[in-house]
């Protein structure tokens, strides 16, 4: 059934492609309902943990898909699998933390106990008190348990989806983004902390953001202030077949990429407008191929982050039509030496809520936001780069935010 | 100054020090703020989750003065925000440990946040572990580690804490 809002947004969204988006997408109850069951419970993978994450048999972790809560557990198997948080009996989150070791998965109100791969295997009382009560003869533990994800892990990566006529995680990356993915993971992986941002605007918003490479050298004025030159870089956007995902990224030209990039892509031009201390500008090629800034996002919601060598995945989670967290978690790999484990702490002031070149995406997204109660029946113009969504060997382009928007209009029926 | 005697002149002299440090932040004398540090000093935001667990990241992470100095100069001439304001409450700090001239303190601290058009959010609370340098002319932290109670910020963090 298509609700009145639904209908009034199909209407809405003008007869020109993908250059128009309505602003009625940032701010409707029912676009957001519907988002939940057909794109964040469609046939998307949603990111769910690092798998270094839960090292040990029971090690368990609680996070989300969309705003549907989820556990992510490694079993005595140690194989990962993935719940939706909510008891089989009355509905209540069964983990709370958000990490432990677990054995059983024991909800609090009553007692019920899953086993590490979901299933129900204790119900309190089931054949009640001193023959009085329990459960009819009916009841079968084997009809009830925690309703399960599909799960796959990619380079460490661990992705779930609730539906399981999504296709395998390689086919849905494809050829272009899953060795993207790779490049930034290529060794096991170390987490070196984590950080939540929370953004005052539509979980849209945001992504667009991180897909609009038009924005970042007028809104974010680091480096032109401090007049850090980057030399002899190159760079383009890569929109993968569907749309959804995409990257961008920038590349210091071979002849210059001397394995330290700190003389050869950044520097200031003139020392009276440059740092203090620009050891934070630091860097090292540790991926042999010269590019120094990689963005990469996998639809609808993870983001993963190369700024030099500060590496991160943002998971991106929706928390109601105006609100929105960041999940940051930054990562180094187990086998950085000194020097390097170094340069991503220090890296780390250029991104994330107080990063020189990132603080801004943290308002922008309000900015939109809270100018949208007069928008009617408006639509924002995304125009940059012509009217499709395919690769481009420029970043003054909108072409990834235009995908974004037909792989979820796809999705969504709009 | 002297080198604290006591653990009482060493609370003295530290409540001293954060009431100047949050007068300097709160009346947004930033330029004033990296004064407050020794040349080598370390000054980390991190949360209490990362840092009960060894994590080392930091939402900002300097290890000299000067990286905060040109903190100040970002702020000032490159970042862009919503014009913004704190008010930092300081608990009375705890003596952890005195060394010579180097005096390990924690104090609590809340901050709210005022923003240009009048609304007030608790921003942040935490503790703030400090080490303070006595040896020169007036006491400075060498090293200052903000630890957040919550991981969450909201929007963004301009201004440091």
């Amino acid at each position: 059934m298509i609700s009145v809002a639904d209908a009034r947004a199909d209407a809405m969204w003008p007869d020109t492609g993908l250059t128009r988006v309505p602003y009625a997408l940032y701010g409707d109850a029912a676009i957001y309902a519907r988002e939940r069951e057909r794109v964040f419970m469609g046939p998307a993978w949603n990111y769910l943990a690092l798998d270094c994450e839960l090292p040990n048999p029971g090690d368990f972790k609680t996070t989300f898909v969309g705003d549907v809560p989820v556990i992510v557990v490694r079993d005595a198997d140690g194989a990962i699998n993935a719940f939706e948080n909510r008891c089989a009996h009355r509905g209540a989150l069964v983990c709370l933390e958000r990490f432990g070791n677990a054995r059983a998965l024991t909800c609090v109100y009553h007692a019920w106990s899953y086993d590490l791969k979901g299933k129900l295997k204790g119900v309190a009382f089931q054949n009640g008190v001193k023959g009085a009560g329990g459960m009819p003869p009916e009841f079968r533990r084997e009809d009830h348990r925690l309703r399960p994800l599909k799960v796959e892990s990619f380079a460490g990566l661990v992705f779930g989806s609730f539906d399981p006529k999504t296709p395998p995680i390689l086919d849905y990356l494809g050829p272009e983004i899953a060795p993207r993915v790779r490049r930034v993971l290529p060794r096991k992986v170390k987490v070196l902390g984590y950080f939540t941002q929370v953004l005052r605007n539509n979980w849209k918003l945001y992504i667009e953001n991180v897909k609009d490479s038009y924005h970042a050298s007028i809104l974010h004025l680091f480096f032109t202030t401090f007049r850090l030159n980057r030399l002899s870089q190159s760079g383009g956007i890569v929109v993968d077949a569907s749309g959804g995902h995409h990257i961008s990224y920038s590349k210091v030209e071979p002849q210059s990429a001397d394995g330290d990039y700190e003389a050869a892509a950044l520097r200031a031009d003139n020392a009276a407008f440059g740092l203090k201390d620009p050891s934070l500008l630091s860097g090292r090629d540790e991926f042999d191929d010269g590019i120094t800034v990689q963005i990469l996002t996998v639809f609808p919601t993870l983001v993963l982050q190369q700024i030099q060598n500060c590496l991160a995945v943002r998971q991106i989670l929706p928390k109601g039509l105006d609100r929105t967290e960041i999940v940051w978690t930054y990562y180094g790999f187990e086998d950085d030496d000194a020097a390097l484990a170094g340069m991503r702490l220090k890296q780390s002031n250029m991104v994330g809520p107080a990063g020189y070149i990132s603080m801004e995406d943290g308002a922008v997204g309000a900015f939109v936001q809270r100018a949208l109660p007069g928008a009617g029946a408006d639509s924002s113009v995304v125009m940059m780069g012509g009217a499709g969504a395919e690769s481009q060997p420029t970043r003054a382009t909108e072409t990834s935010v235009r995908g974004f928007w037909k792989a979820y209009r796809g999705l969504m029926g709009l | 100054m002297p080198v604290p005697v006591d653990d009482a002149a060493a609370g003295h002299a530290v409540a001293n020090l954060l009431a100047d440090y949050a007068a300097c932040i709160d009346s947004d004398a930033l330029e004033g703020w990296p004064d407050f540090f020794t040349d080598d000093c370390v000054y980390r935001i991190t949360s209490a989750f990362n840092y009960a667990r060894n994590l080392p990241i930091g939402i900002i992470h300097a290890d000299s003065r000067r990286m905060l100095e040109d903190r100040v100069a970002a702020l000032r001439k490159a970042n862009i925000y919503e014009k913004q304001g704190y008010r930092h409450i300081i608990s009375v700090p705890r003596i952890v440990l005195r060394k010579g001239a180097v005096v390990d303190a924690e104090a609590g601290f809340l901050v709210v946040r005022i923003m240009h058009d009048g609304v007030l959010d608790l921003f942040a609370t935490g503790r703030y572990v400090d080490r303070i340098d006595f040896e020169a002319e007036k006491p400075r932290f060498a090293e200052k580690i903000v630890v957040l109670d919550s991981e969450k910020i909201d929007t963004l963090l301009a201004i440091p804490l």
